[in-house]
């Protein structure tokens, strides 16, 4: 077993006295991640880039390939014995998946896709073209990615359904103050569980209650959340719930979907082809029970093996002692990028929050390009992103064109703080 | 900051600071074209007068990155008071320019200045680019080793060859 020194200690079930989480320690994490061990440039490579895409222990990549060296079979096919075994792998990843998030059903409510974007995008069809009529609005949020806001506006180019947007107040969160009118007459309302820009983590209760109370379904994108809090739909109450591999560790060409049984039960197929079907004749085809009639074709097996290996790595870390590292390490990093760069420095997000903020911070600095700064910091092998993250409304709102984020998870720590805020002066001296 | 010194030199930075020609015309008569990098928010506005076969007067609008704002404002310095054929002739230049790196066999890091035995042509920029305008625009020849900021360093140049076309067609300025 691999170094790893984490979460020794858990709470007893239901007991009073919880102990503190184990506090991760990221020198050690570091070291299961081939990518950030090996010099770059011959520096070290400090990543801040993990909302857009995470890093890979060494676990995972043993497990994807063990699995193509030893047991790859296509799966639900074979009869001889790897191909039952890939099998038993494939839907042991659907479970571990439903479970990391709670499902009631894990076996038929976990819908493998591509990414979350097309597990969204997924629901926008089958759910927004055929479980709401056109006559229903969609209300969306100023925050969202792209991946919860253009699916419904392709809805309501195609269909005509009015498309709402709860906005944001001045200090970076929802503004809940018109949600009981915006979600009158509303078919779904899409909400993320974390802004990627922001760091802002949102309370679903009050919306989902209002949802609910008006008849509308609740699609939650949590990529940004799932791979570093516990999600648990049934305590959410959402009724979709979409997150990715590539951001938990896992590998890229996976994203997951949760959906209540009966919903999906009710939604006709997304896309058609081999294993989505039960029967197909010249004339006709009947679907396949869920969640097998919504994954038409070879699925990314190996990726699942993949996945359901970096969940076991998150759980050994310990969901709490990640919970507590990020949390200690956005309190730092905000600290000490206000203490090292003052006015030159703004920050579009929350104050620090354990409960409401989570691990990414962005930034503007006065008169160096979010483009500029994250070259500079580049060439220091510090790694952030600079642009609109796919979030142009949001974009609009905050009133620039774009702006430069840094993002921690599990092996990041302060030493790559202090890498971030020094390249930030370098930038500073070069362009001031 | 290895690499760096090639791709923000001091006169790149200048026209970042002091960009020349910083403005609007009054369209029409003048044509307004707007550019955007998709990929990071970069704008820019050209501002075109073509009195007769001359670029009689140009503006940049806009705002973005270091590369694309200083770019434009050395697009504005080279093509202003020059003939039409004379301002694509630059387009083209500049544009192949931009894509040594495509063309070279080794890729990036291929010569410090692009150098390739392949495409004699292409290899010395100085004789790609008509006109004294022309020492400030090499300045821009360390991008190709930043691929990604290659589309910054066009974006003016795109721009202002779709108001040159629209010019050319007669298309009512907008």
């Amino acid at each position: 077993m691999t170094a790893t020194a984490h979460a020794s200690e858990h709470s007893p079930a239901g007991g009073s006295a919880r102990l503190a989480p184990a506090r991760l320690d990221a020198t050690v994490v570091r070291r299961d991640f081939p990518i950030l061990m090996a010099p770059h440039d011959g520096r070290r490579l400090v990543y801040l880039d993990s909302a857009s895409s995470s890093q890979r222990p060494q676990q995972v990549l043993d497990a994807m390939d063990h699995y193509y060296a030893t047991t790859h079979a296509n799966v639900h096919r074979g009869v001889y014995a790897i191909a039952e075994e890939a099998t038993r792998l494939y839907e042991a990843a659907r479970h571990k998946a439903g479970r990391y998030v709670n499902a009631p059903d894990p076996a038929r409510e976990v819908v493998f896709a591509k990414n979350a974007t097309e597990a969204i995008n997924l629901v926008a069809y089958s759910a927004g073209r055929h479980l709401i009529g056109p006559d229903k609005a969609v209300v969306s949020t100023e925050m969202e990615h792209h991946a919860n806001i253009v699916p419904w506006l392709m809805l309501h180019e195609e269909r005509g359904n009015e498309l709402r947007y709860l906005p944001l107040t001045e200090d970076f969160r929802l503004d809940l103050t018109d949600l009981e009118r915006l979600v009158d007459g509303a078919g779904i309302v899409a909400v993320s569980a974390m802004s990627n820009v922001l760091g802002t983590i949102n309370d679903l209760a009050p919306i989902v209650e209002a949802a609910h109370a008006a008849g509308a379904l609740v699609v939650c994108d949590a990529s940004q959340l799932a791979p570093h809090r516990h999600v648990d739909v049934q305590a959410l109450g959402v009724d979709f719930l979409a997150f990715t591999s590539h951001k938990m560790l896992g590998p890229t060409g996976l994203g997951v979907l949760w959906g209540r049984a009966e919903l999906l039960d009710a939604m006709p197929p997304f896309l058609g082809g081999g294993e989505m079907i039960r029967d197909v004749r010249l004339d006709g085809f009947v679907p396949n029970e869920i969640p097998w009639k919504f994954e038409a074709g070879t699925q990314p097996i190996a990726e699942a093996i993949g996945l359901a290996s970096a969940i076991d790595y998150l759980e050994m870390l310990g969901l709490e002692a990640i919970e507590a590292h990020e949390v200690e390490l956005t309190r730092f990093a905000i600290e000490t990028l206000r203490a090292d760069h003052g006015d030159d420095l703004t920050i579009f997000g929350p104050e620090p929050d354990p409960v409401g903020r989570g691990a990414v911070v962005s930034i503007g600095y006065a008169g160096i390009h979010p483009h500029d700064l994250a070259q500079v910091l580049d060439s220091s092998g510090v790694c952030v992103r600079a642009g609109h993250h796919c979030a142009k409304p949001l974009m609009r709102r905050l009133g620039v064109a774009a702006t430069a984020r840094a993002s921690f998870y599990v092996y990041n720590d302060e030493d790559d703080i202090c890498a971030l805020s020094s390249a930030l002066r370098s930038a500073k001296e070069l362009f001031g | 900051m290895s690499g760096l010194e090639d791709l923000y030199r001091e006169i790149i930075l200048d026209h970042y600071r002091s960009p020349r020609n910083r403005g609007e015309l009054e369209v029409p008569p003048a044509h307004r074209v707007e550019g955007f990098n998709p990929l990071c928010g970069d704008e820019v506005v050209v501002y075109l007068h073509v009195d007769g076969d001359t670029v009689s007067d140009v503006k940049i609008a806009g705002q973005g990155c270091s590369i694309s704002q200083s770019s434009a404002s050395m697009m504005s310095a080279a093509v202003k008071g020059r003939s039409v054929s004379e301002a694509r002739g630059l387009i083209r230049s500049f544009k192949a320019m931009m894509s040594i790196h495509e063309q070279s066999i080794g890729g990036p890091g291929t010569g410090s200045d692009g150098h390739d035995g392949e495409s004699p042509d292409l290899s010395d920029p100085s004789q790609l680019l008509e006109g004294d305008g022309l020492g400030e625009l090499a300045a821009l020849q360390g991008v190709v080793k930043f691929p990604v900021r290659i589309k910054c360093a066009t974006l003016s140049w795109n721009t202002l060859a779709q108001a040159l076309d629209e010019v050319e067609a007669g298309t009512p300025s907008q």
